[in-house]
């Protein structure tokens, strides 16, 4: 083994040249494209991938001074807010009493609840589709915004409730107790002791729903037949139907600085909890 | 007594209505109406003989099986020593390493697609079967480090350095030591991976060559824009299949888990 040594550090250098090729240069990439324009050959300032351009601000004014744009921002935010507050009426209630109840015993019950994540996303959409066809839910196209709440919220659902359930299931019974033993109702009790506590879990149940349900357009093309259009829509018309790549890029960084904002804000929130870490131990 | 049966019967529903579309393609799976909703008087394995005999439908089963594999594969090599080189960096590339893995998790699917479909276009590639690999490489590798990181974080290091100490090279000591001890995590990561890219659409559509189809391309194809179970009514059989496969995975998974945390207890 002469002539293959390495410590254990230089392990990391093909994963971490292959994050910069694949992942930081990328990202530049769309800022680059976000901010130049196809221009004739001749004028160009430069060539990327063979393609004359030039830099523009141009492609932002075009997407902002288009109603039909704000419009899709509008109900991209307007879907996503309204599942991930249906999701966690649903779901919290679903998580307290699987982390309270004693036949959840080893997690069985709660297993059945992360089952369906293991089927095929698009197939359960699809599947969700066949159902709302059978109750009658395509008679009309006016159910298509409903539809397609629906589809999401089924979607996500096991999303919301293992943050939850993780979380109620950690709070310390002795909390409550004290509250108890102090006079408060059992209602308020839970307003003001549980559900505080849990917290950290309804910030990481929405920070896992509410930027999946903004951009995969998934659900709302298999389900909103046609009617429903979020913002990853737009960007994947722009790159695959319309080959317009910088458009595409520009409506990516619109969506990069919103991450980016966002994911400032729940980190002050959660306090360097480690939350994306809790999409992996979903499975 | 009351707030039992009411969490219960809670519980019950909310059950219910999750695996409500499961069921009704499961049902139907076994009807051959052309339509779901309108009960066929034939019924039994029509259906899966339909699927077996369709070629185009078996090519992206496998299509679909394959690229999950090797990107999985890829993701869990590239991953495991990506996670134990960034364990053993100094603290000020730890950190930076760490939030660059978080990248594609944090970042919208569509995103993370636009950008690899540039990149590969750059290096003149886009499209291919390279670039869709790439693609799931990206989408599937943090969550091989994640599941890798804690498993280093646990291992007694006095081994590696004993091992050292004995007269291995490093090399040796990663391969008899390091490996066996965080191998739960690296398998745990390579299923994720693979249940990940099995599930992926955006990123698949953004990157593939356009005649390649994978079981998400082919769903999606079939049922976007108004179209439903009539027109490939196999479909519901590879549903049906798909669904039986995950129980009886899911349950061996959890067996094996209890029995090996019953162990660890007795221990």
């Amino acid at each position: 083994m002469n002539g293959l040594k390495f410590s254990r550090k230089q392990l990391g250098i093909p994963y971490a040249v292959f994050l910069i090729a694949f992942v930081v240069v990328p990202l530049l990439l769309i800022i680059l494209y976000a901010f130049t324009k196809k221009v004739p050959a001749g004028s160009e300032t430069f060539t990327i991938a063979g393609e004359p351009v030039s830099f523009a601000v141009s492609n932002f004014s075009d997407f902002f001074s288009k109603q039909a744009n704000i419009r899709v921002l509008f109900v991209s935010f307007g879907l996503a807010i309204i599942t991930t507050v249906i999701s966690l009426l649903i779901a919290y209630p679903v998580a307290y009493i699987l982390a309270k109840s004693k036949f959840n015993k080893g997690g069985v019950l709660l297993i059945l609840f992360i089952l369906p994540l293991w089927i095929n996303f698009v197939l359960r959409t699809a599947a969700m589709k066949e159902l709302l066809y059978f109750i009658g839910m395509y008679k009309s196209n006016s159910f298509s915004f409903v539809n397609t709440l629906i589809g999401m919220v089924y979607d996500y659902l096991p999303f919301v409730i293992m943050p939850l359930y993780s979380v109620i299931l950690k709070i310390d019974k002795s909390y409550a107790e004290a509250s108890a033993d102090l006079g408060a109702k059992p209602w308020k009790t839970f307003v003001s002791v549980t559900l505080p506590l849990s917290m950290p879990g309804i910030v990481s149940a929405v920070s896992m729903v509410l930027l999946p349900t903004t951009t995969s357009y998934v659900i709302s093309d298999t389900l909103g037949n046609g009617n429903v259009t979020i913002v990853g829509k737009l960007i994947e018309t722009q790159f695959l139907t319309m080959h317009n790549w910088h458009a595409g890029s520009t409506i990516a960084l619109v969506l990069l600085v919103i991450i980016f904002i966002s994911m400032f804000l729940s980190g002050k929130f959660t306090e360097e909890k480690d939350e994306s870490a809790g999409r992996a131990n979903l499975w | 007594m009351v707030k039992k049966i009411l969490s219960g019967s809670y519980i019950t529903l909310v059950l219910f209505l999750l695996y409500a579309p499961i069921l009704l393609l499961f049902v139907y799976s076994f009807n051959m109406s052309r339509e779901i909703g309108i009960w066929s008087p034939d019924w039994g394995f029509d259906l899966y003989v339909k699927l077996w005999n369709n070629a185009d439908l078996m090519e992206t089963v496998v299509n679909t099986l394959v690229l999950a594999l090797v990107a999985g594969f890829i993701s869990t090599v590239l991953g495991t020593m990506g996670a134990i080189g960034i364990y053993y960096s100094n603290h000020r590339v730890n950190k930076a390493m760490n939030e660059l893995t978080k990248i594609p998790m944090i970042n919208a699917e569509v995103v993370t697609a636009i950008s690899i479909a540039l990149i590969c276009t750059m290096f003149g590639f886009g499209r291919s079967y390279a670039s869709l690999l790439i693609g799931h490489v990206v989408l599937t590798i943090p969550f091989v480090v994640l599941s890798v990181i804690p498993k280093l974080k646990q291992m007694d290091n006095n081994l590696y350095e004993a091992v050292l100490d004995l007269g291995a090279t490093p090399t040796k000591a990663i391969f008899l030591i390091v490996i066996p001890e965080i191998l739960p995590g690296i398998i745990s990561g390579f299923l994720l991976a693979i249940n990940i890219s099995l599930d992926d659409y955006i990123i698949t559509s953004f990157t593939k060559p356009s005649t390649f189809k994978t079981i998400s391309t082919y769903v999606y194809d079939a049922y976007a824009k108004g179209g439903k179970s009539s027109s490939v009514p196999a479909l519901r059989a590879l549903f049906a299949i798909i669904f039986v496969v995950m129980i009886a995975y899911v349950v061996i998974y959890s067996f094996i888990q209890n029995r090996k945390s019953k162990r660890e207890g007795s221990r």
